[in-house]
């Protein structure tokens, strides 16, 4: 069976990205949206996916996450049996989830599971904000909670790196409450003193916001996300002023004291083998 | 005499208007329709029934914002004695849009906080139309500790569309706000028990909503999104704020049905508005049957109960589990 999830764990590092797919057909070279520069698509992958020219950081699948955090084949994937149902018949929910679990190749949209990293035991959730934009629906809720309790159980720092649009509507109400699901497995955590991290990449807003992507022991923020509570259009209309250009990223969060730091992707491994060392 | 009735309900006060008229008539000149009377009567008892006895969500929601509809300074003052409304979040500042502070429910120390629209126009405004910045949540957090610090039980009231979505909310943190006290109010070892009153407006909501018990008023809705939000995602369009109601699955009932909820409070015919006082009655009821049963837990198991509480919902496949947890 380990030999089944290190297999998996291989595959992950090498599904390129469904932006990737769509922008350059023939996979050769992409452009940054932020300084128009054109990339060797296969540089940017080893740049992990930051544009060498602005920093500008390109979203990432969880597989790719996966391969950039972990140590080589030290990943052990979690409940990646649980599926979502459709609790509402929400209309067209069941196509869409069909459509996003054929995009990816995931269940759901977080992986969780455990592994090593610089050799430090942890358990890992990455959320794909390719699945639904990311957003919580009972699954993603139940994967994170379970991740939180085991992490708790085992005394292993849980690491989860965000990105999620928020609460997923399809699933109602339930999908608010598990926020508060979440929440309350992180109290527990948080009860026996183990060290939770959370990672918000872009982007993390909504209900994923105002739940465990807030509740880190340490927030830390890549470069340029997108994070906060109200989406802008929605603040926009009921203020009826212009917001600051730099509002909602993580340059905005740390100036109001809302993150711990922000790190670079390029860094962001070396400065997680850090946090884990202080804490071993 | 229309005044404060809601589209759906004109068939029915029409009627009653027109039996005012009858029995009106029938004083000033002494000729017997009390036949006629009674016929309508019993038409109206009729369309009565039928009128809310199959509200649609929508009609639902149109009475949970009901410009009437009693605000939680008035359950306050109904439900308990003594209150003493206490403010600040010692941070940044004081949010009228949560209120709290102690109180006392047939003698016992509790402690009350809840969302407050406000009554008036002025009073609404002053509040922010029930709509808090994050000093709110950080307010009711800071109560919440007071509570749990000396044994007291705490009830929140829960009516609010949502957090606010503001500029300064964003900077002052609204999300960690939320965040926090879900966190906490997880922890906390003593009785917790929420009730939504009127709108449950998502995460704003949710701030103040991890309890022990969730109850809610008949024709509260509590949601992930406002209907005219989905609408907007969904269709582009949020005049189909109706359609997408229904969709969402937002009422009582429904909530109830999807194991989130406790207990369903009644509502007096037509809605809280209609008669208040009886409201608050029904209210307290509900609070007290619940709150002598969450008293006989220990502090410990009151903190597990609400664990699993939370840790039950939500739905999802899960073929037969080859891992061990």
């Amino acid at each position: 069976m380990f030999k089944e999830l290190f297999r998996k764990q291989r595959k992950y590092a090498t599904i390129p990205s469904e932006q990737a797919k769509k922008e350059i057909p023939e996979g050769i070279m992409q452009k940054c949206p932020s300084c128009g520069t054109i990339l060797i698509a296969k540089e940017l992958e080893k740049n992990l996916k930051v544009c060498k020219s602005c920093g500008y950081h390109f979203p990432m699948s969880a597989p790719e996450r996966i391969g950039s955090i972990v140590d080589v084949g030290r990943f052990f994937e979690y409940d990646a049996e649980l599926l979502s149902e459709d609790p509402l018949s929400f209309p067209d929910y069941t196509k869409k989830l069909k459509q996003d679990q054929e995009k990816t190749k995931l269940n759901e949209a977080v992986v969780t599971g455990e592994g090593t990293i610089g050799g430090y035991p942890a358990v890992i959730g990455v959320m794909d904000s390719r699945f639904r934009m990311g957003s919580m629906g009972s699954v993603v809720g139940e994967k994170i909670a379970r991740a939180a309790e085991r992490a708790t159980t085992k005394r292993y720092p849980f690491i989860l790196f965000c990105a999620s649009g928020g609460a997923r509507m399809q699933e109602g109400v339930l999908s608010l409450m598990q926020m508060a699901k979440t929440s309350a497995a992180l109290e527990k955590m948080n009860r026996e003193k183990v060290l939770f991290v959370s990672v918000l990449t872009n982007p993390t807003t909504g209900g994923v916001s105002a739940s465990f992507a807030s509740l880190g022991d340490i927030n830390i923020a890549e470069p340029g996300a997108l994070i906060g509570f109200a989406g802008r259009r929605v603040i926009e209309q009921t203020v009826r002023q212009k917001l600051p250009d730099d509002f909602q990223t993580a340059e905005f969060l740390l100036k109001h004291g809302q993150l711990d730091m922000v790190v670079s992707r390029l860094e962001l491994r070396d400065t997680l083998i850090k946090i884990l060392e202080f804490h071993a | 005499m229309t005044n404060g009735y809601l589209p759906f309900e004109k068939p029915l006060i029409e009627l009653r208007d027109k039996i005012v008229e009858l029995k009106k008539f029938t004083e000033e000149k002494a000729i017997d329709l009390s036949e006629e009377i009674a016929t309508l009567e019993k038409k109206a008892e009729k369309l009565e029934k039928e009128i809310y006895g199959n509200l649609t969500t929508w009609q639902k929601v149109q009475i949970a914002r009901h410009t009437s509809r009693p605000t939680t300074l008035f359950y306050i003052r109904s439900i308990f004695t003594d209150f003493m409304e206490m403010h600040g979040d010692r941070l940044y500042g004081d949010d009228p849009a949560i209120i709290g502070g102690i109180a006392k429910l047939d003698g016992r120390p509790v402690t009350v906080i809840g969302h407050e629209r406000g009554t008036d126009t002025k009073d609404k405004i002053a509040r922010n139309f029930g709509l808090p910045h994050p000093e709110g949540y950080r307010k009711a957090l800071r109560l919440m500790q007071q509570a749990n610090k000396f044994g007291r039980p705490i009830i929140t009231f829960i009516d609010t569309q949502g957090a606010y979505p503001g500029i300064e909310a964003e900077e002052r943190g609204q999300s960690e706000a939320i965040a926090r006290n879900l966190r906490e109010m997880a922890g906390f070892s003593v009785p917790i028990i929420c009730v939504v009153t009127g709108e449950g407006g998502s995460g704003g909501a949710l701030g103040i909503g991890v309890g022990n018990r969730l109850l809610m008023l008949e024709h509260a809705y509590y949601s992930v999104i406002s209907p005219e939000g989905a609408a907007a995602i969904l269709w582009r369009d949020a005049s189909k704020a109706q359609q997408a109601a229904e969709a969402l699955k937002i009422t009582s009932a429904d909530l109830k049905s999807l194991g989130v909820i406790d207990e369903i409070v009644p509502e007096p015919k037509g809605g809280a508005h209609r008669n208040p006082d009886q409201q608050a009655a029904y209210i307290k009821k509900a609070i007290v049957k619940h709150l002598n049963s969450l008293l006989k837990l220990t502090p410990e198991e009151l903190v597990e109960d609400r664990y699993q509480k939370y840790a039950r919902i939500g739905r999802y496949l899960e073929p037969a589990s080859k891992g061990s947890r």
